[in-house]
């Protein structure tokens, strides 16, 4: 007999028993062991049909292939840059990638994006030793000037997106701000005043904090509406 | 020499009062303070870093670095000397092969994974106090773990097999063995188990029985609090 141990939504911690025989499959952040299905790091447990995985609630971004990413150009060489993209190794993007102009012999490569630029870019591939490949060619990665950039767990950023896009939206329509949400975790904000970016940064931080509960959207509303009055004072 | 009432009367087989707390430092990734007695750990975890000199760097997964460091006047006696020493160090490496086989390390290969293990007020069992935080930290930090680790140090003082001898009981003047332990709660698994000093097999058996019945109330502890940091914000 096959029965799930846990409920929906339950947190768990790494070790915890989710399911006992061999009708369940193990998703992310589970394994198989003998019959049972264990989970390995803290998170949400999601149950859809048959696949047992966790949603987790805390880590570090891990690429994978076509994540919209926010990167800082850290270093270049003749024929790539080396970017920041909030993993350990930096990622590459290579002249070929970079840019569609024809780059003409022995141009500068910082005339291009030069060292501390921030990119919106795509990852191209991640091989398994943790080589990342980095691509501009796809529509709407360019260099971001201006703003500032703040950074929440990435396994959080759905939440700071909302459901096809609402909570950003309502952020976006309150704040006046524009923002971009990177697939790592980086969240880059450019507002008509510092004020209006601080109070777009503390709404993306209390969204962060209070990621697992119910009925946020609503929250942020009134959280945004509140501080918005005291501004106008 | 008979040792038949512990000094602060306690059972034979029993802890002393734990307390544990996820979250404690906030620019970690995970971190959590671990308090059994009046031994008190603190763990933090950073990383994955970049990992220098390059030749330590695995291509196929990520490296454990454990540092563990008593404070200046954690203890009861002299001055601990500030600093690297060996002892810190060899404590730090079984610290790491404890949780080698329980940390899914191949997840971020070429990298380094850096746990900061420090004991603001020391008084016996520092290392499987340090253990018991590093586990939390490490879960509290997201990384995918077979299981959470739990330790409990284990012996003999006298001539009685007790769980969690305090500083007193270590120097008690009729001779003690400590055996810390840690083991992951689920399977029953051993990660560590040392001995210093001489135990027949009979009291050794009953010593790691006392141990394994002491981690699994441990285990409850340690789930419980990575489960309220969670909990009281969800309402």
């Amino acid at each position: 007999m096959s029965k799930l141990v846990v409920v929906e939504k339950q947190i768990v911690v790494p070790g915890e028993i989710l399911a006992e025989g061999m009708d369940f499959l193990p998703g992310k952040g589970t394994f198989r062991e003998g019959e049972n299905i264990i989970a390995s790091r803290l998170g949400l447990v999601n149950a859809s049909g048959r696949v047992v995985q966790i949603v987790p609630l805390a880590g570090k971004y891990l690429p994978k292939r076509d994540d919209t990413i926010i990167g800082v150009v850290k270093d270049m060489s003749y024929s790539s840059w080396f970017v920041d993209v909030g993993y350990p190794y930096e990622g590459s993007l290579s002249m070929k990638d970079a840019t569609a102009e024809f780059i003409e012999r022995g141009a500068s490569l910082s005339d291009y994006f030069a060292v501390g630029d921030v990119i919106i870019t795509k990852v191209a591939n991640v091989t398994k030793e943790g080589n990342i490949d980095l691509t501009m060619k796809a529509p709407g990665l360019r260099k971001l000037n201006g703003g500032r950039v703040i950074e929440i767990t990435p396994f959080k950023i759905p939440r700071v997106v909302g459901k096809q896009g609402s909570m950003i939206g309502l952020i976006k329509d309150k704040t006046g701000c524009t923002l971009f949400a990177g697939q790592n975790g980086r969240i880059w904000i450019r507002g008509s005043s510092p004020e209006a970016e601080k109070l777009a940064t503390d709404a993306i931080y209390l969204i962060a904090e209070k990621a697992h509960t119910s009925g946020l959207t609503e929250r942020v509303g009134e959280f945004l509406e509140k501080n918005k009055l005291e501004n106008q004072k | 020499m008979k040792y038949a009432k512990r000094n602060d009367g306690r059972k034979f087989n029993e802890t002393r009062p734990i307390t544990a707390e996820v979250g404690v430092i906030k620019n970690a990734v995970g971190s959590a303070k671990f308090q059994i007695g009046k031994t008190i750990a603190i763990a933090a975890v950073y990383g994955p870093n970049n990992v220098f000199p390059k030749f330590l760097q695995k291509p196929d997964r990520a490296i454990l670095r454990c540092n563990y460091n008593m404070m200046a006047f954690s203890g009861s006696g002299d001055r601990v000397r500030p600093g690297t020493n060996r002892r810190g160090k060899e404590i730090g490496m079984v610290i790491e092969k404890a949780f080698e086989n329980i940390l899914d390390l191949s997840e971020f290969p070429k990298a380094a994974i850096d746990v900061f293990i420090e004991l603001p007020q020391t008084d016996a069992g520092t290392r499987c106090a340090g253990i018991c935080a590093a586990s939390l930290a490490l879960a509290d930090a997201g990384f995918e773990m077979k299981d959470l680790v739990c330790a409990i140090s284990c012996g003999l003082v006298g001539d009685q097999v007790v769980a969690d001898l305090d500083y007193s009981e270590e120097a008690f003047e009729g001779g003690s063995v400590d055996i810390p332990i840690a083991m992951t709660p689920r399977n029953g698994e051993i990660t560590l188990l040392q001995l210093d000093g001489e135990i027949s097999k009979e009291d050794l058996k009953k010593a790691v029985e006392f141990g394994k019945e002491a981690c699994l109330k441990i285990y409850e502890i340690q789930k419980q609090v990575l489960k309220a940091k969670y909990e009281e914000t969800k309402q």
